[in-house]
């Protein structure tokens, strides 16, 4: 026959594109944003300023220097040798502050506290929303209800506001700052799981471990929540700039770190009536807090758009 | 669409009475003693169970909350600082237009430059303004408060010092420069008791109406200075945002068909990008502008506290802080009243706006 006569070929299989995981792919698209390696960049410039802290730092950051450095004034102005302060004066980077401190030191131990705090402040609340939100999107019914209303009780609060009152009833500090600034964005953090869950929740492959009998807490630790964790991812990270602004804004009001404790926002506030005569006091951890949160309001942008695979990408 | 506002309503009362036993709940929490701290630490034990049990401290803590919801709900009475010896409603009164003011300029500033800014970004998108725009609005974003604050009274107050830009760093008036009450000099015979003279001084307290509705443009003009720079270190963040907002909404606007269209016709290019492109990518921009309210008034107490102004949010600060319960109660739930109302009033626009939203 014919049909017989004709070599049957069978078409290659032409791979015109490797597969890819969705965070591969999201690492490749962050690399290529600008904007994303300025800030991973900060960040990272910051991570290693904190970690070697105690090596960049020249002194103790608590350390009053006045009867240690002959001829010490206070609030005197940066002494660098590089740029022609003259020799016979020890160099003090971003001069002194009001108590003889080396206040190069202080901003260098800063970046320790401002990450630390970012990181524990986002992590309490990741932890709380997240059972909170996940709760209520997988129950549903009258608990889904009692919890969001409250939710809805805490976002009627300027955030601000709402945790000075919490700081206030647990009494100032760094710690209660956090877990006050904490405690405010719980219900953002709470929503964007209930959403997510509520989503993944109605997918076939939940259909199935439910159809199999796989016990409901199992259901959702795990295999809803790890389905829903990326927009956690973006909310956590622009969340971390926000909770190092409001922790030291806390301080700034002394309601947060007390002195003597190297903290940025406590430092803007101890000179902040001296800014027309000590202006370098005010404005350097200042624009340390400002680059922080940059940092992470970058990568955070960054993220967003990476880890949106409907996005239209050029 | 009444239907949809009666829901909104509805869902808002569980909040609203929420609010009300948080804000009861966190002042009765305060650490330390009432009394102690209103009449000195040399008060004695007579005159302190004396002032609790004149106080209804003593009572058991849901029956102190029912008294309070009594009190505020169907009497309309948001009680006596312990402090000033004066009523709560009256220091309101003198304080809320402080911040109220300070909001209404923070939100025209960061709205009218906002949009600019995000129109001429996303009309030029790609271009150097647009990248030199969003690097302004992610530093925007990212400037702490209090230290916006602080810079603004650096450059402003004492670098243009003399100069024909020099704006002064605190206060809402100059000494000297007077702003009296419009019903004082319309002659109105008012008694301090009534309900007049309430809402009036509400008004009278507003420095820009008040100038306007007496001609006292003196201290128009000063008050304006004054207000120029707390709203800049409070508008500054939602500017930002809404820079980012307006931009990328227009730019998807723009590359929808009926804009080609529109082009197509002949239209001037200014009527497609104001009158069709910007009209139908204003939704979301409403939407954030409503957001951004909580983080005006949590601005709010920065910016009252550096700029010296004695708004409602500096006053609950201070009240904490010396743990005037009755002050911090009812200055924060107006503070959170307000702030649902408002919220509530965004939903709704926002579902006159769309209809998909109030038939979902």
């Amino acid at each position: 026959m014919a049909a017989e006569s004709i070599p049957l070929t069978v078409p290659p299989i032409v791979r015109t594109k490797e597969p890819t995981s969705l965070y591969r792919d999201a690492i490749r698209h962050l690399l290529q944003k600008r904007s994303a390696v300025v800030g991973m960049l900060i960040l990272l410039a910051l991570t290693l300023i904190a970690v070697f802290a105690p090596l960049i730092a020249p002194y103790d950051p608590e350390q009053q220097l006045i009867g240690i450095e002959p001829g010490i004034k206070k609030r005197s102005a940066p002494c660098i040798h590089l740029l022609g302060c003259s020799t016979d004066r020890p160099q003090h980077i971003f001069g002194v502050d009001a108590n003889f401190r080396d206040f190069f030191s202080r901003v260098v131990y800063g970046s320790r506290l401002s990450l630390q705090v970012g990181f524990a402040s986002v992590t309490f609340a990741i932890v709380v929303g997240t059972l909170l939100g996940a709760v209520a999107g997988f129950v549903g019914g009258w608990l889904d209800n009692v919890i969001m209303r409250l939710m809805d009780v805490l976002l009627a609060f300027p955030a601000l506001i709402l945790a000075i009152a919490i700081v206030t009833v647990l009494g100032p500090g760094l710690i209660n700052a956090l877990i006050a600034i904490g405690i405010v964005t719980i219900p953002a953090y709470a929503r964007v799981i209930r959403s997510s869950v509520l989503s993944v929740k109605e997918q076939d492959f939940i259909l199935a471990d439910r159809a199999l009998g796989v016990p409901p807490p199992r259901i959702l630790f795990r295999d809803i929540l790890p389905n829903s964790i990326t927009p956690l991812i973006v909310q956590g990270t622009l969340g971390i700039g926000t909770a190092i602004v409001e922790v030291a804004a806390l301080s700034f009001l002394g309601l947060g770190a007390q002195p003597p404790t190297p903290e940025w926002g406590l430092m803007v506030s101890a000179e902040r009536n001296q800014i027309f005569t000590a202006p370098h006091l005010v404005f350097i951890p200042g624009v340390a807090i400002a680059l922080v949160v940059l940092g992470f309001n970058l990568l955070g942008d960054g993220l967003q758009d990476a880890l949106n695979p409907r996005l239209n990408r050029r | 669409m009444f239907q949809y506002i009666a829901r909104r309503v509805t869902l808002a009362v569980p909040v609203l009475v929420g609010i009300l036993f948080v804000t009861f709940a966190l002042a009765r929490k305060l650490p330390g003693d009432p009394c102690r701290a209103v009449l000195g630490e040399r008060a004695t034990d007579i005159i302190c169970d004396e002032f609790i049990r004149r106080n209804g401290l003593d009572q058991p803590i849901l029956w102190q909350f029912w008294i309070y919801f009594k009190q505020i709900v169907i009497e309309h009475d948001l009680g006596v600082s312990f402090r000033f010896g004066r009523p709560v409603s009256e220091i309101i009164v003198e304080r809320l237009p402080v911040t109220i003011e300070l909001a209404l300029a923070a939100m025209i500033f960061a709205t009218i430059l906002g949009i600019l800014f995000g129109v001429i970004s996303a009309y030029w998108h790609n271009s150097t303004v647009d990248v030199l725009v969003m690097v302004g609005a992610n530093i925007g974003v990212s400037l702490p408060i209090f230290v916006l604050g602080l810079l603004l009274q650096y450059v402003f107050a004492l670098v243009l010092k003399d100069s024909f830009l020099q704006l002064p760093p605190s206060g809402r008036l100059t000494s000297g420069v007077t702003n009296p009450p419009f019903f004082e000099v319309w002659g109105w015979d008012l008694s301090p008791e009534s309900a007049g003279f309430f809402f009036f001084s509400l008004i009278a307290n507003l420095n820009f109406i008040n100038a306007l509705l007496t001609g006292n443009w003196t201290a128009l003009g000063d008050a304006f200075k004054h207000m120029l720079l707390p709203a800049i270190a409070v508008g500054t963040i939602p500017l930002a945002i809404v820079a980012r907002i307006t931009r990328s909404s227009l730019l998807e606007v723009l590359s929808l068909d009926y804009i080609r269209t529109a082009r197509a016709k002949g239209l001037a290019e200014m009527g497609v990008v104001f009158g069709h492109g910007l009209s139908n990518a204003m939704l979301p921009v409403v939407t954030i502008l409503g957001l951004q309210l909580g983080s005006l008034l949590s601005g709010a107490v920065l910016t009252e506290t550096i700029f010296n102004l004695a708004g409602l949010g500096r006053t609950l600060f201070e009240a904490i802080t010396a743990r005037d319960y009755i002050i911090v109660q009812g200055v924060t739930l107006i503070v959170a009243v307000g702030f649902v109302v408002i919220n509530l009033i965004v939903d709704i626009s926002y579902a006159f706006l769309d209809p998909r939203i109030r038939l979902s």
